[in-house]
Parts: C-alpha cells; structure tokens; sequence
C-alpha cells in the first residue's frame, strides 16, 4: 500500500482526477504507469508519434482518428489528466455507485460515449457527419473488400436511415436517436477498466 | 365477423377431430393385424432412413405372412399386401399424424399464447396414446430411444446449432460452458445424493436402488432439453443473452448429460465394489475425453464441409443435401468412436454455417434452410406426441409417491442453486452482469424433455430393477416442466419485466457503428496496454481472414463476404421485394417492367460478383448511353430503341409516326425466339429454356445495331473504344465530389464499377461467364443497356420541372407509405426515374405532395 499511495502522490490533483472519473487508485496506476512507458523520452506528456508507436494501433483501419481523438483541436500534445480523461469514456457504467442529484454527468454515460464515436466520424467538427466524412470511415474499415461504389451507396443508405431533416448529413442528435437500440453501455466499454 | 370465423374454425375442428381418430382407427386396427402374427414393437422412425432392424423384421414378417398363399387356385385382381408396406406405411401415417396434431395446435392462437405449443402436442398425445389404448388395450406405439437418438434427434440438434447466432455464441461461450458443464455435473451429483439420501432416510419406502442408480438417474434427469426450451423461449421473446444463455447451455448440456449417463452407466455396470480411486480418474477423464473429442469431431466435420462446398457448384441441387448428410455423419460417426455424437453435430453445424452460407448459392442457402427447418420441426412434433403418447401404457406406471415428489422438488430446487450460484460466480468478471430476474428465468426455463425420457428408456433393466419408475417418473418430471413451467413461463416474465428482445429492424447504420465501436475499443485496449477481450476477438479475426477462409471459403466467396456490405446487399433484396409486390398491388406494374427496380439490386450483385467481367461491358454501355445524352430527344426518340426492349411505356407518349416508326424497329431487331425442342421440366435446373446460344446472339446483335446507330448518329466520328475512354477520363473526376449536380451523375454510378479497371473490346468469353453466373437473372446482359435510351429520359421528355433536381434524387420513391423503408440509394438515382416513369402523369405538386407525405411518414420509424 505504501507504494500505491506514494505513486499516486506524484500525480497532481489526483483527487479531483479520480472524482471525475470514477477510476479506482488501482487504475489510475495502472494507467500511470502505462502512461510513462508510453512517453519514452519522459517529458510529462504525449505527441501523436507516441501513439503511433503502438503497433497494434497503427494497424487499426481506424487508429489515427482515435489517436486524434486524444488531442484536442489545434493541441499537438496530451497530459497525463487528458489521457485518464479520454479513457474513462470506456469506463462501464456501474449501477451500484449512488447517483448524486447535482452531480455533473459522469463522463462513462450513454451520451458522452456516443459523443466520441460521433466525433470520430466528424473530423472538421462541424457538428455533421458529412456524406464524405462517412465515405472516409467506411473506406478504411471495409477496405479493399467493396468498390468504390457500393462504398458511396452503402454511405448513402447509412445517411438516409439516420437523416430526419433531409440535409444529407447526420447530426449528433440523429447519430443518438438512430442508435438508441443499441445497447451503448456494452458496447463501448472495456472490462478491466471497471 | 369473428362469430363467423370461430364457428367455421369449430366446425373445421370437428371433422378434423373426426379424421384423427378415424386415422388412429385404422392405424392401430392395421397394427391389430400385426400384432395376431406375432408381437413386433413397431416404433417409428423418420421416413428418409428407416432403421435396419426395423427393416429386416418387416422383412421376416413379409416372408413368412406378406406373401400369398403358394398355392392358388385362382388368379386373383387385386390381393391385400399389407404386410409389404406395413413399416414404412406406419411411419408415414404416423408422421402425418404427429403433423397434423401440430396444425391442430397451431389453429387458435388464443390456446397458443397460452400454453405453449409442446406442452399442447403432449396433451394431444395423451388422446392419441388413449385412443391406441382403448383399440389395442396395449401400448404398441412409443418412443423408442433408438429411433429417438438416430433419426429424430440429430436434425433438431442441427438445425438449432446451423441457425446458432454464432458472433453471440461464441461471445458468451465461457458462461454457457460453464453452465452446461459444471451445471450439469452440479444438477446430477446433487439430485442423485439428495434421492439417495432421502432413500435412506426412509422417504421412499424399500426400493432396490444403489446410490449409483441415484446418481445415474441424477444424470439423466437434469438434460435440459433444447427442443422445450426453445419452444417456450421463442414465443416469450426475452432478450437476447439471456435467450442465447439458455439456448446454448441446453444445447451442450444434452452433450453432457449423455456423456454424464454413460460414465455413471458404466459405474453401475462394473459394481459397486469394483469402484477405486482409479477408476473414478477413469471415468473423469473419459468425461472430457468424450466431450472434448466429440466436439473436436465436430469441428473436423465442419471444416470437411466447408471444403466440400466449395467445389459443389455444379451439382447446385443437391449441394444442400451434402450438408444435411455429413451433418449426420458427424453425429454417427462420433457414436461409432463413443464420443458425444450431439457434441459433434452442435459443434459441426455452429462451425460451419459460415462458410458454407458464403459458399454456397443463396438458394442452396435457403433450400437448406427450409430443409432442416422442415425436419427439425417435424421430428419436434413427433417428440412432443410421442411423449404424450407413451405415457398412456400401464407398463411403466409404478407409482412411488416419494420418489416422485422429492425428483420434482429436487430437481428445480438445485436447478435454481446451481444456476443462481454460477451466475455470481459468473457476474464477478462481466462488463454487463445477468440480472437477477434473467437468472430466475434462466433457473426456471430449465426444462426437461425428450433426452431425459430417451436416456431413461435406455436403462437396462436387469441393471437397474426400477427402471420403471425411473421411466415414470421422468415422464411426470418432463410433464410437469414443459406444460407446467411452459404455462408459467410467459406470465412470469411478464411479471418479472424481464428485458424482452428489442424488435428492431435491420439498420445499417447500426451495424456500420457496432463495426466502428469494436475497432474503437480495440484501439483502446491498445493504448492502455491490455489484453482485453477484444484483442482475441481481433486476433482471431485476423487468423480466420489470413488462413482459414483461405482454407475453406471460394475465391469468390472470399472477395464479397464483407459483412456489412451484406447486410447492404440484404436490405436492398428486401426493398426491390417490397418494391415490386407493393406496386403490384398498387395496380401498376409499370416498375416491375421497367428494370431500374430491378436493377438496382442486380448492380449490386454486378458489382461484387461480376466485378472482375464485366467493366468492358459496363464501361461500353454507359458511355454509350453518355454519348447519347447530348444528342436531341428526338433522336434518341427516333433512333435509339434498343433491338431488345419490350418496353412499351417507353413509347407510349409518342405520336403516331414514331409508333409506326418503333414497330418497325421492334420487328426489326427484336430477337424472335428459334423454336427449340425444350422440355419444360428439367432434373437440375430450375431456370430452363434459356438458351446460351441465344443470349449471346440477343447480345451481339444489341451491340451491333448499337453501334451502328452510334455511328450514324455520331456521324463515325470515333470508333466506340475510343470514346470509351475519353468518358471514362471524364468521369474519374466527376465521380469523386460525389454531389449530385445535374444529368451527368446519374449515369455516373453505373459506370463507376468500371472506373479504374481496364476497358476492353466486348469479348464473347465474358458473355459465357455472365450467363452461367447470373442464370437466375433474366438475361443479366440486359439489364444495363435497357435502362436509359429505351424510356428516353423523363426530364427530357416531361417539361423542365421534373428535372432530376436534387429533391427529385433524394425524394422517396412514389410508394404507398407502407413501404417506409425504401429510399433511394445513390446507385438508384435512376430508379427514381423509373417512378418518374411509372406515374409520369403525376404533376410536380404532386411529387412535391408525395415526398412530404412520405417525409411525414418517414418520422415514426426514426423517432
């Protein structure tokens, strides 16, 4: 226990990082830990390299827009506090824990984990998800799979069954209501995270 | 109304009732006859493969009794030849009867909702069974375990593990493992205990049975048995892990018992005494040897299959059999080594529904579908009768009302400890832990049935004296789950507000995302420098890709078997469907003539499967039709009518010269059908009278004329090849912006599957190919160059309004509003033409109308 606590008091406002995201101590170490090995040359943050580092990541069709999702716009760097921060959207919901009426929403709820799928998609922050922006994602995650063309009519059948308002683009309020049988809460978690 | 309709139903009812019992009749008066000569247990068995013993005392009967007396003294007409036919005769009555007992079941839905529709079949058996009874005043008709265990059972177990939804499957394998295993082993070792403890605890009274029968009899009731739980569960539409919780456990816990039963069985058979320490290790690890090697058979024979359908394209009609034969092959071959034949066969069909879907045809798909639908389903029924009817036999009623009581008690009691305790063992480490009320509905929805009462009919009684009250009871325990808890059930889960299963549509969208969260959570697991589930799920992922859909699927198989671009391709199937019937009822059958509403599925499959034959083709065509674009409506009018087009709403609107003018045409270039000797009925195909010859004539003479008129419109300024490519140029930059801006890119879609392959002369080899691919579509070569210069495009015919706007693309199709679902897609731009065409008469108020309604009615699928 004496190392967990002297770890830990090497982060800076632990506290209050713990409080916002429900992580244990135990995690928050952990993610420490993994943190530093991540920073290689130990200046206190991270660079997109860092991430490309990672090889598994690098072969994600997907893996640069969830790197990018680490760093906010116009940012090249992320701290230790932004990290924890990102990762606890995948953080399952835990129903035990007492809901505190004014509480600000925890960061693991429905919305804010479909937030950052959506923002994965809409990569000029527009609020849409742009025709193309779609035909982006679908391009690297189907691949070499489809043509081109099915790629732009399966984009475009995606767009119209979330599209209510007919701007042939989907905005997060379409994202959310076009996804609302699907169970969120499984499916952007991570078990060990709890 | 409803008046009328119950009292037909009633009257149905009665002369069905009255059919029945006049089958019986017969059925068991034939018996009668049999029974005189000499006392064979008939069973039954499954009509396709009837079993050999069966056969050969049919056999011994024919010979001695079927024949005609030797010495006639006269040539008789007609003789009486029942005992030639007696087996097979009953078996096909008895399977009609069992069937027509489940259509009586299914005629009122009110009974159904009810009580569920095996505990109904039972209840319908206890009539059959009563009548036999009252004719033979002997039980000649029951479940024999042979027959259960060969031809009725391995199709059930097939059918449940081939329709197995295997991504959910394999998620939750861990905890359906564990249940089945170590829930099963539970259930046994503490029924067997606890009977034999009250046993010798004086509750029973003096029965002569060891502890071993306890446990034996402890095995054999705690098979859970899928057909019963399946048929409950499904018309109680829980959600669906707790749905694949229970459907997988009960499905390897049959696996298990069996192995279970047959090492206790072989305990008893050695003796009590002959039992050490060594022959307990023995028997565990025979335990998982059976089970462990079954399941590998399993998998062998799913790979076999696999392998198989992938050279079976040329005998198509009977690929789907292959499947069904080796699927029972696994099951005996796997009873021939004494390894667990329903292991084998739910691990076989789990492991190879992959492949083979992607493999086969569709319609081989389908066709093994409905097959083991069609078995699955029939030999259920005969299950669920059979036990209704077995029980009406004095035989097997030894009453022992202690026995009987404490089995019930005990089995549900230690079901729900068994379950609720390997439930918490289970939550400690998953991300969504089972409710409380799932696993009440999981305990409960542990249902007894057919394997129980098999198992229990196979007990040798000279090992086990009481085998009839074992038989007996396990009769009552199966009783008392099915229609009892069957009964329950519905209400319960109402009560409990269980989570039901979201009734939800198929959604692209939805399917796009859940694609996108698991590379989402990959990444995750990744930067936090973990192994998760997600990275054996990608690890695997990434083995099957690498080597073993190299191993086991077609080529072509492999190219488009991209999941989402399936459930694309599956969407877009379900619309052209709805599509056609809907404007069939409509009265207008103008879209199901003009092909964009076909075409907009068939590009699909052009563009996947004939990707790599038909660019040449595609690229030719549609420059073609974009040459045409820039000509005078006139000439296209005039000159363009394709040698081939039936249409005839393409003319219509023209004056009375150029109606002379297109008979002429039509007459002229329309291919007229030599006259072939063609049979009408062929063994293997379904699609006959379609001449190879004459589809590539019709095509090279559609070419032919076309380039002519090409040229002479074009005044030969080019030779086609060349255009060809100076379009193709053309579009490679048009394409990618991807607005919809104006005429040119509605033709781009079409020619997009050839961008960026190469253009060539049209080959005749590649005609040879599309046809023997694409037999199921009408002449496939068509399709494409049918489209634009035959119904002269409307936005040049019709004034400036309807132009293709972008309203106009994106509007729905004129449809009824039932048809929610159909949207025009991007490679269906054209298809909205093809409204444009069908209801050309509408105003542009009135499409403006249409789409607002339709908009309208957009809404309350989306909120």
């Amino acid at each position: 226990m004496g190392s967990t606590s002297s770890t830990l008091l090497k982060i800076p406002n632990v506290e209050v990082l713990m409080q916002e995201t429900g992580f244990s101590p135990a995690h928050i170490i952990r993610l420490h830990d993994r943190f530093k090995a991540l920073d290689k040359e130990g200046r206190g943050h991270l660079c997109p390299q860092d991430f490309g580092a990672i090889k598994e990541l690098a072969m994600n069709p997907i893996g640069d827009r969830i790197i990018g999702a680490f760093f906010s716009p116009g940012k090249e760097t992320v701290d230790f506090h932004t990290f924890v921060k990102i990762l606890a959207h995948f953080r399952p919901v835990d129903k035990d824990r007492p809901k505190e009426p004014n509480s600000p929403e925890p960061i693991n709820s429905r919305s804010n984990k479909l937030k950052f799928a959506f923002q994965l998609y809409d990569q000029d922050k527009d609020g849409k998800i742009s025709r193309d922006e779609l035909l982006k994602v679908l391009r690297s995650m189907l691949g070499m799979q489809v043509t081109e063309e099915q790629l732009e009519s399966i984009a475009d059948r995606t767009i119209q069954e979330a599209d209510l308002d007919r701007d042939e683009a989907i905005s997060f309020e379409e994202f959310r209501k076009s996804l609302e049988k699907v169970n969120i809460d499984h499916k952007m978690s991570i078990r060990f995270l709890r | 109304m409803f008046f009328d309709q119950q009292k037909s139903v009633m009257a149905f009812l009665q002369h069905f009732a009255l059919l029945l019992a006049l089958i019986i009749v017969f059925s068991t008066s034939c018996k009668a006859v049999t029974l005189e000569v000499g006392s064979v247990e008939v069973g039954y068995n499954d009509s396709s493969k009837s079993s050999a013993t069966e056969d050969t005392s049919t056999s011994i009967n024919g010979s001695t009794d079927g024949h005609a007396p030797s010495v006639i003294s006269t040539l008789p007409i007609v003789t009486w030849k029942w005992h030639h036919i007696e087996t097979p005769y009953l078996v096909a009555l008895w399977i009609l009867t069992c069937w027509l007992c489940k259509l009586v079941c299914e005629l009122n839905h009110n009974v159904t909702s009810v009580i569920p529709e095996s505990g109904l079949l039972i209840i319908l058996g206890f009539i059959l069974g009563g009548i036999i009874w009252g004719a033979d005043k002997a039980q000649t008709f029951k479940l024999i375990p042979t027959n259960f265990f060969y031809y009725l059972l391995p199709q059930i177990i097939l059918d449940a593990s081939y329709c197995m939804p295997n991504k959910l499957f394999f998620s939750n394998l861990g905890a359906i493992l564990i249940h089945a295993i170590i829930g099963t082993c539970w259930n046994a070792a503490t029924v067997g205990t606890a009977l034999w403890a009250c046993y010798e605890g004086g509750a029973m009274g003096t029965l002569n049975i060891g502890p071993l029968q306890f446990l034996l009899f402890g095995a054999l009731i705690s098979a859970v048995d899928p057909v019963a739980v399946i048929a409950v569960f499904e018309e109680v539409h829980v959600n669906e892990v707790l749905y694949i919780l229970v459907f997988g456990e009960s499905l390897l816990n049959d696996g298990v018992t069996v192995v279970l039963y047959n090492v206790f069985d072989a305990f008893v058979s050695l003796g009590g005494l002959k039992i050490n320490a060594a022959e307990i290790v023995k028997g565990i690890v025979s335990f998982f040897v059976v089970a462990f090697g079954g399941s590998f058979l399993g998998v062998v024979f799913a790979i076999l299959i696999s392998m198989l359908t992938r050279v079976t394209k040329n005998v198509q009609v009977i690929e789907a059999g292959f499947i069904v034969v080796l699927g029972y092959l696994s099951y005996l071959t796997a009873e021939m080594l004494s390894l667990s034949a329903i292991l084998s066969i739910t691990f076989c069909g789990v492991c190879c529904q992959k492949y083979i879907n992607a493999n086969m045809d569709e319609k081989s798909v389908t066709t093994l579908r409905y097959t083991l639908k069609v078995m699955a389903n029939g030999s259920e029924t005969m299950i669920f009768v059979f036990l209704g009817v077995s029980a009406i036999d004095k035989n097997i009623w030894v009453w022992n009302t202690g026995f009987i009581l404490l089995t019930i008690f005990f089995v549900v009691v230690f079901r729900f400890i068994g379950v609720f305790f390997l439930n918490w063992v289970l939550n400690q480490s998953r991300l969504i832990p089972i409710d409380i009320t799932d696993q009440f509905v999981m305990a409960y929805g542990g249902l007894r049935g057919a394997v129980a009462y098999g198992l229990a009919a196979l007990l040798d009684e000279k090992k086990i004296p009481e085998k009839n009250l074992m038989l007996g009871t396990t009769l009552i325990v199966v009783y008392f789950t099915v229609i009892l808890q069957g009964i329950t059930m519905k209400p319960l889960v109402q009560w409990l507000k269980v989570k039901r299963a979201a009734h939800s549509d198929l959604k692209l969208i939805e399917k796009l995302n859940n694609r996108a969260f698991d590379h989402i959570l990959a990444a995750v697991e990744d930067i936090c420098g973990r192994i998760g589930d997600n990275w054996w799920t990608r690890g695997w992922n990434r083995f099957e890709e690498n080597y073993i859909s190299w191993l086991l699927m077609k080529p072509k198989a492999r190219k488009n078997r991209d999941y989402l671009f399936s459930i694309f391709h599956k969407l877009n199937l379900e619309d052209a469907i709805n599509y056609v019937s809907e404007g069939e009822r409509q009265g207008s059958l103008a879209f199901s003539r003009s092909d964009e509403a076909a075409n907009v599925d068939f590009k699909k499959q052009f563009g996947s499967e004939f990707a790599d034959v038909m660019p040449n083709i595609m690229v030719d065509m549609s420059n073609y039709e974009l040459g045409i674009e820039h000509f005078s409506v006139t000439s296209i009018v005039k000159d363009t009518i394709p040698s081939v087009s039936l249409d005839i709403h393409g003319q219509d609107r023209k004056n009375a010269m150029d109606d002379i003018n297109a008979h002429h045409l039509l007459q002229q270039h329309l291919y007229r059908s030599r006259k072939h000797h063609r049979h009408k009925y062929s063994r293997s195909h379904f699609s006959i009278n379609q001449n190879e010859d004459e589809v590539q004539e019709i095509f090279q003479r559609t070419m032919r004329s076309r380039l002519e008129s090409f040229k002479s419109t074009k005044m030969g300024v080019n030779p086609a090849k060349k255009i060809t490519k100076h379009h193709k140029k053309e579009l490679t930059h048009k394409m990618p912006n991807g607005h919809p801006d104006g005429t040119g890119h509605l033709y781009g879609d079409e020619v997009d599957i050839a961008v960026g392959s190469e253009t060539g002369a049209i080959n005749s080899t590649f005609m040879r190919d599309t046809y023997t691919v694409g037999a199921g579509i009408e002449n496939p070569v068509f399709l494409p160059d049918m489209d634009s210069p035959t119904h002269s495009p409307p936005w040049l015919m019709e004034t400036e309004a309807v132009a293709p706007s972008q309203r106009a693309q994106r509007r729905l199709p004129w449809t009824p509003n039932r048809l929610r679902r159909l949207a025009p897609m991007r490679i269906s731009t054209c298809s909205t033409d093809s409204f444009l065409m069908a209801d050309v008469s509408l105003t542009l108020e009135e499409h403006e109308e249409h789409s607002q309604t339709d908009h309208v009615e957009m809404r309350p699928v989306f909120d």
